[in-house]
């Protein structure tokens, strides 16, 4: 309960602190600020709720045209290297999910023309846990996964 | 506000795009030790990097990306000395923008 509020508090002071900014600057307004970013799809707790939030299904298909280079074992979880390639030909986007993560919806890339099926990137990591790469291709979800093991301590174990 | 260093290198017909952000991406989970209150969430919401009037990509990022974000992705159909224009805006409706020419 006492999280909940927590939440609901952080979400006001965030808005209203874009609202301030943005009218401080005096050029943009706070709708164009935040114009395409999926609120929800960043909140939801969960893969799947993310997934529908963003893609309107969680209905993945396994795909080995999709590689996820990331290390087995990252010593920092603050600071862990993810790179995807697809040989998925057009893809619409692709979306890197950290699956344990306390949000585990973590970057999304839209593709626009000529671009090609490569995304590279660093994430943070809360505990062990996979590493979800979702690419978005002929209104289909395509996924494959990767087991990151991170040690906070940070001595490599 | 130089907070962005970006390279393109074109090899083939394709255009490598490497860009660091300096930012400082805070969760709003972390809480600050001498005060003891939470640090607000402040990180980059949108990527965007524009190749003349074609929007070749658009990251929308959560609070999970590093500080000091690394991005890098790949594109065809520019040609050496096209200039790339990579912009962003944060959760505080902060924002900056940089070019470079395609090599």
């Amino acid at each position: 309960m006492i999280d909940m509020k927590r939440r609901t508090f952080l979400k006001g002071s965030v808005a209203a602190g874009a609202v301030s900014a943005a009218m401080g600057a005096g050029l943009l307004t706070p709708r164009m600020v935040l114009a395409a970013w999926p609120t929800a799809a960043f909140e939801a707790k969960t893969v799947d709720s993310a997934l529908d939030a963003l893609m309107g299904s969680h209905q993945l298909e396994g795909s080995d045209k999709i590689s996820i280079r990331a290390p087995d074992i990252a010593e920092n979880g603050a600071v862990v290297p993810v790179s995807v390639e697809t040989s998925i030909a057009n893809p619409e986007s692709i979306s890197i999910i950290a699956e344990k993560n306390a949000s585990p919806m973590t970057a999304s890339f839209v593709m626009g023309t000529g671009a090609q099926g490569y995304v590279s990137t660093r994430i943070k990591m809360g505990k062990t846990s996979s590493v979800i790469a979702v690419v978005k291709a002929d209104g289909k979800l395509y996924s494959t996964g990767k087991e990151v093991k991170v040690t906070i301590g940070g001595c490599g174990g | 506000m130089a907070s962005i260093k970006i390279r393109a290198k074109m090899s083939g017909d394709v255009t490598t795009v490497k860009a660091l952000i300096k930012h400082p991406m805070d969760t709003g989970l972390v809480k600050d030790k001498k005060t003891g209150k939470a640090i607000p969430a402040h990180f980059i919401q949108e990527v965007t990097c524009e190749h003349g009037s074609n929007k070749v990509m658009t990251a929308m990022w959560g609070a999970a990306v590093s500080k000091n974000p690394y991005l890098s992705f790949k594109f065809a159909g520019a040609k050496a000395g096209d200039t790339i224009k990579l912009s962003w805006v944060d959760n505080k409706g902060e924002s900056d923008s940089a070019e470079t020419q395609v090599s």
